[in-house]
């Protein structure tokens, strides 16, 4: 299959472990868990009292009254773009820089949207009436508030969009990206996605589906994708941004490159709303197509950062998956889940999970996986700690999937 | 009753708090959109900041009458 290759030339995060990109590359290299008791008041109703905030609060980094104007997913969205657009080599929004705004788009994901917004502005509605409501809870809520708060400041004009298939969304994103890329659309794509919704609602809710964690007592050992011990996973929050780039236009202004987006593929389960069809096969067809549109076979994939959440029933599926897209060549990927360090971060998890992936081919080294004590035996290379990759031409999977019965799987290559 | 001093530092705080402006530029000559750069969805925080904090209804329609930081003002210190 012939088309534009598709090359990374930027990232940028805000996740539990760390406030950039750096900071959280070595938390996951040292195997830091950034899962949290938390101490907010309404928590002490709820069975599941542990989630991974962020380690640096946006108020920190942006201004005071861009920040007023953003639901907390959106103050997430700008310092991970922000961080991703300069990381590439931009000091200035398009049409300052060497791209042009008509050719510059963005895809920023959200699982949920501006809940917290939605919902504080509902207490004051009922707590002081309408007149009350902030006249900024439209725009704040909004789902595509984050991706157009980044199209802004990057003075994106290609498009802004904002992919939703709540726990794939952020890759999603990458996917759209690729495409938007591929058809010629545009030259270069600030993807990724955000989350911020560790709020009493989706707590309670995510809760009643008895999908979290309760480990109370021992919050950085919640989260344990694959271990017997495993019993839900830890809510999360942040976001992920990737700069996406034809590899023309990045050659052409001499850009530094990470990986290159080889293939991404989009399956869909038509199972069930919540639960992971058993079998897998919708995510055995997604890491598949990502291989064959990347020109990559089984053999090429040495690492794997799986979706791999901590639940029961959704790890061991995953790993199913992998054996039947991979066959034998699974032996030979390692394969982690960053979920075990900064829990699940919904539409923020492709995202960040993919620029994890990006670094290991990289750096050449796969964080290990946290607290997989007593693994169950599902048949993979589980990585329990940190791993080197082999020099040379390597590919890595990413792998998202969402209730809905969304599969997404990104296939990166090393260059 | 507060001075109309006294009501300009409240606004001004108020302004700086939604707008980011500096107080000391909202003077009562100044006004709301050309000078100050309030946009329309500010200045119903606004509004709703100074009813808050004042204790007064600035009715909808009243609000495209207060162009300038005086205007606003003066409407609090009648309606107080």
């Amino acid at each position: 299959m012939t088309s534009t290759r598709v090359v990374v030339t930027g990232l940028g995060a805000t996740s539990p472990v760390g406030g950039d990109v750096a900071s959280t590359w070595d938390a996951l290299i040292e195997g830091r868990s950034g899962v949290r008791l938390l101490e907010e008041e309404w928590a002490e109703s709820l069975g599941a009292r542990i989630g991974a905030r962020v380690a640096v609060e946006p108020s920190e980094v942006l201004d005071r009254v861009k920040a007023r104007r953003l639901d907390r997913s959106g103050q997430f969205a700008v310092v991970a773009a922000q961080e991703a657009w300069a990381d590439a080599g931009f000091e200035g929004p398009a049409g300052e820089v060497d791209v042009d705004p008509e050719r510059l788009a963005v895809a920023m994901a959200s699982g949920i949207g501006g809940v917290t917004t939605l919902l504080s502005n509902y207490d004051t509605l009922l707590k002081s009436g309408p007149r009350r409501v902030s006249p900024l809870s439209i725009p704040m809520l909004m789902p595509n508030g984050p991706a157009a708060a980044v199209g802004l400041l990057i003075r994106a004009k290609a498009g802004v969009h904002t992919p939703v298939s709540a726990c794939a969304s952020g890759n999603e994103s990458i996917a759209l990206g690729v495409d938007l890329i591929r058809l010629g659309r545009a030259d270069v794509v600030v993807v990724g996605g955000t989350e911020a919704a560790v709020h009493v609602l989706p707590m309670a809710a995510f809760g009643q589906m008895m999908a979290l964690s309760k480990r109370n007592d021992d919050p950085t050992a919640a989260s344990r994708p694959w271990d017997k011990g495993r019993d839900g996973f830890v809510l999360g929050e942040g976001a992920g941004a990737l700069v996406l780039e034809s590899a023309e236009h990045a050659a052409a202004r001499g850009a530094r490159v990470y990986a290159e987006v080889a293939g991404a593929a989009i399956t869909a389960d038509a199972h069930d709303i919540a639960q992971p069809d058993p079998a897998g096969a919708g995510a055995t067809r997604a890491m598949k197509r990502a291989l064959v549109e990347g020109d990559l076979s089984a053999a090429d994939v040495v690492h794997i950062n799986a979706h791999a959440t901590s639940t029961p029933q959704g790890d061991v599926a995953e790993a199913l998956a992998i054996r039947n897209a991979l066959g034998d060549h699974a032996d030979g990927a390692v394969v982690t889940s960053t979920k075990s360090m900064t829990g699940h971060l919904l539409g923020a998890a492709g995202a960040l999970e993919s620029i994890a992936t990006i670094l290991a081919l990289h750096h050449r080294v796969v964080p290990g996986t946290i607290n997989l004590d007593d693994p169950e035996d599902v048949g993979l290379d589980l990585a329990d700690k940190n791993r080197d990759l082999p020099a040379g031409d390597l590919a890595a999977l990413n792998n998202s999937f969402g209730f809905g019965g969304h599969n997404v799987a990104i296939a990166f290559r090393s260059v | 009753m507060p001075s109309t001093e006294e009501i300009r530092t409240d606004l001004a705080a108020i302004v700086n708090e939604v707008a980011g402006i500096p107080e000391a530029d909202v003077q009562l000559d100044k006004s709301f959109v050309d000078d100050l750069d309030v946009d329309s969805l500010s200045m119903v925080e606004v509004v709703v900041a100074a009813e808050e904090k004042f204790g007064v209804t600035i009715p909808d329609d009243e609000v495209k009458n207060l162009k300038t930081v005086g205007d606003a003002v003066s409407f609090i210190e009648k309606a107080l």
